[in-house]
């Protein structure tokens, strides 16, 4: 079963994990993604805004996930989103999927981090260091990375 | 058509100056792209955008949706860039 939380709250990893593994009898791996703030050192930034479509976030990314369950014969899988304004090196999205096989667990992985960045409503908007803010343009590769699958 | 809800978000929110309103457009306007047209002439911020295709994504009803997706009363229709999450 997969399970998808939309949430400002951060996460802890290892426990998302060891809920997911109590979840997935069975299970021969786990993989796993994490996003985080990413403030580089010849572009910094201050602290990074997600804004999202609430009444679309959920029910999309809960697509996406089924979709990957489906795709992947995984026996589970967890998908959380965070929203709202995060700092350097905060987490933003976890992913993780549990299958049989590592091969299933590490490709619905990758699977489900790139249908989220072209398929689910955020929208990232950056604090500079002078105060400004600026919208994160779309990626052209992050689509080109979504349509392999 | 009656009582479109639309959303902004994104920098289409503060074009528009605004997150959500409801709009009665003309008769003749069927479909998302006939709609996109319609609030270009509405909204002097948002013609520009509005008139860039690749700039702008929508949906209906909360399921993404393309120009020619047609609409009906009391739809909820949502413009914003493509999507930056992830």
């Amino acid at each position: 079963m997969a399970e998808v939380r939309v949430q400002a709250a951060d996460f802890s990893p290892g426990a998302e994990l060891d809920g997911l593994l109590a979840r997935a009898p069975g299970a021969g791996g786990i993989a796993s993604f994490i996003g985080v703030v990413r403030s580089g050192v010849e572009r910094p930034i201050r602290s990074m805004t997600l804004e999202h479509y609430p009444a679309m976030t959920l029910p999309a990314i809960e697509r996406i996930a089924a979709e990957a369950e489906t795709r992947f014969s995984l026996l589970g899988c967890t998908v959380i989103h965070r929203f709202g304004q995060l700092l350097p090196a905060d987490r933003i999205v976890f992913v993780a999927a549990a299958a049989s096989h590592r091969r299933a667990a590490l490709q619905a992985t990758e699977f489900l981090i790139d249908w989220l960045k072209t398929k689910a409503p955020f929208w990232k908007q950056e604090e500079l260091p002078d105060g400004t803010t600026r919208w994160v343009d779309a990626v052209p590769q992050d689509v080109i990375d979504a349509a392999r699958w | 058509m009656d009582g479109v809800r639309i959303l902004y978000f994104a920098w289409l929110r503060e074009r528009a100056g605004r997150a959500e309103e409801i709009v009665n457009p003309p008769p003749d306007v069927h479909t998302v792209g006939a709609l996109m047209q319609w609030l270009g002439t509405q909204h002097n911020s948002l013609a520009e955008a509005f008139a860039t295709p690749r700039l702008v994504r929508a949906a209906v009803n909360q399921n993404f949706a393309g120009p020619t997706t047609t609409l009906a009363n009391g739809d909820e229709v949502a413009f914003f860039p493509p999507v930056t999450g992830g």
